[in-house]
């Protein structure tokens, strides 16, 4: 049977140079980069090399990249980190509706700790607009997040018009650029980013490593206490393989983003372009203009996500759903709905996404499964285009 | 390697009982695409016997596998036998649901009740297991029933 993975938001697949690089930091310099011997110092040699290509990915000094366990971890840092670096100043944050939990969850336990949130709104496409921003703006406002890219919907939010907003306010900003990293060139410098949150599971490299920008001058606490790794910052023994693997999955990232970018946008274009052409009440949640070119976030009205993940799942094909039925929790996307989509129709929304690995052919036969799956359900649903919702 | 068991992705992959029935004699619908499942179920009835049910469901694939395996287990029951099926003996019949997905049996064996109220209105008949029940009720909380 064909196989077809179109959830590379979700992660994506080691690339073979990059995990040739990390195998031998497995077995042969698999010295601690702590040590003072050599096969130490080759150790930190080599994670010096990752923080340099880590940093050259973003425009950034090797000094300001914190490597951690993941994107989360990144997230978590940034948040407890300022609240309690800056208690004094105040105790008001400013996140949106649509950011991923590891933000969302941080900032609903500040909250029980005595702390203020503004959840902004977006608008109808997931922008989030800076007049917005800066109508929530209090003399208590210590941080402001907002992700980069959002992962559901794909919608690249106007980082440096946001940014500069909470310059101008002398507020600290924090993106979460876990999807936006190697899909949207980034500089942190001429963007005016204070905090950036980056995982390599996403961009071809190993999962279980992350990493903080944290721009020079910036101190904020230590999240994981103990030893002096990242320069007295996140203590731990360093994921060395998987961070050489990050390295390189930086370095052949920047070397790959304008053919990555075009690969992308054309085959998710073509897919979307088909599924509404060719499959009756389907719509595109956000926008395509400034949207992530690998996703494709689409609403089959009238049957629910989970059945038909499953049904791809049957023929090969891998994707997700804002359904609250695929969800632990059976609660249905928050993303669509601060996008404004009807609850009902969040139960039939699919994110595709495409990557490096992605063909035309994959395109064909996922639209030509959609197809099948798609009548399959609806012949089996009580509601439909004649009796309404 | 999959969410469900390989008789619950059997009577999701091949529901049976699909469809709609001319003049039913009683029929019921339960759940709501707001909730992310819904289920319609209609009945044919011959001296206090079911002799055929149709479905049409909303929902995942836990929810339609439940709502075809109750069409087959209260085809060929009486009235009163098939007011005694309980979500548990949906889940059992189908060989166990994710703890996560419990409350699509209770959508099953609701519509199932739905149906009967409906037939029993009809045709001017009382049935002790309907005692109670109110088929507008409760179709928000539906969620919270745990199995029992």
């Amino acid at each position: 049977m064909r196989k077809v993975y179109l959830d590379y938001s979700a992660t994506t697949p080691v690339k073979d140079e990059v995990l040739q690089e990390m195998i031998p930091y497995f077995t042969q310099h698999f010295g601690n980069p702590s040590s003072l011997y050599t096969l130490g110092l080759e150790a930190k040699a080599a994670l010096d090399k990752a923080r340099a290509q880590v940093a050259d990915l973003i425009n950034a000094n090797p000094k300001e990249i914190y490597f951690t366990g993941c994107g989360s971890e990144a997230d978590n840092w940034t948040v407890f980190g300022v609240a309690n670096a800056l208690k004094d100043k105040g105790n008001h944050i400013i996140t949106t509706k649509i950011e991923h939990h590891a933000m969302l969850h941080s900032c609903e336990f500040l909250e029980k700790n005595g702390y203020e949130v503004t959840y902004l709104d977006v608008e109808p496409d997931g922008t989030v607009k800076p007049e917005t921003l800066e109508a929530a703006i209090t003399d208590k406002t210590i941080l402001i997040s907002i992700m980069f890219v959002n992962n559901e919907v794909g919608t690249i939010e106007p980082i440096k018009e946001l940014a500069a907003v909470a310059k101008k306010h002398g507020i600290l900003f924090h993106t979460d650029a876990v999807q936006a990293l190697a899909n949207v060139p980034i500089d942190v410098k001429d963007l005016g980013i204070d905090l950036m949150s980056m995982s390599a599971h996403k961009i071809y490299g190993p999962k279980g490593v992350g990493a903080l920008y944290m721009r020079r001058g910036i101190r904020i606490p230590n999240y994981i206490h103990g030893g002096a790794q990242e320069m007295g910052k996140r203590a731990g023994t360093e994921n060395l393989p998987g961070i050489v693997g990050f390295g390189k999955a930086a370095e052949m990232a920047k070397a790959n983003i304008d053919e990555h970018i075009k690969h992308c946008s054309e085959l998710r274009n073509y897919l979307v372009e088909r599924v509404l052409n060719e499959i009756p009440d389907t719509f595109v949640n956000g926008t395509m203009e400034h949207r992530h070119p690998g996703n494709a976030n689409i609403t089959f009205e009238y049957i629910e996500g989970e059945s038909i993940l499953l049904l791809l799942d049957y023929k090969g094909i891998s994707v997700s759903t804002g359904s609250a039925c695929s969800s632990k929790s059976l609660k249905p996307s928050h993303v669509l709905d601060a996008l404004g989509v009807p609850v009902e129709m969040i139960h039939g929304t699919v994110r595709f996404t495409v990557g490096d690995f992605t063909t035309k052919e994959d395109i064909d036969y996922v639209v030509e499964s959609l197809k099948e799956v798609v009548e399959k359900l609806r012949l089996l649903s009580p509601v439909n285009e004649e009796k309404g919702w | 390697m999959g969410l469900y068991n390989d008789k619950v992705m059997d009577h999701f992959m091949n529901p049976r009982n699909v469809g709609e029935i001319e003049n039913p004699d009683g029929q019921g619908t339960y759940g709501s695409p707001v909730c992310g499942d819904m289920m319609q179920i209609q009945i044919k009835v011959d001296n206090d016997v079911i002799t055929d049910a149709k479905f049409k469901t909303f929902g995942c694939g836990s929810a339609i596998a439940s709502s075809s395996m109750a069409t087959e287990m209260i085809i060929g029951k009486t009235i009163d036998e098939a007011l005694e099926i309980s979500n548990k003996q949906i889940i059992d019949e189908l060989g166990g649901l994710p703890p996560v997905k419990v409350h699509c049996s209770v959508l099953a064996d609701h519509a199932i009740k739905c149906a009967i109220y409906d037939y029993a209105q009809k045709h001017g008949k009382t049935y002790a297991g309907l005692e109670g029940f109110d088929p507008n009720a409760d179709e928000d909380d539906h969620d919270d029933v745990v199995e029992k």
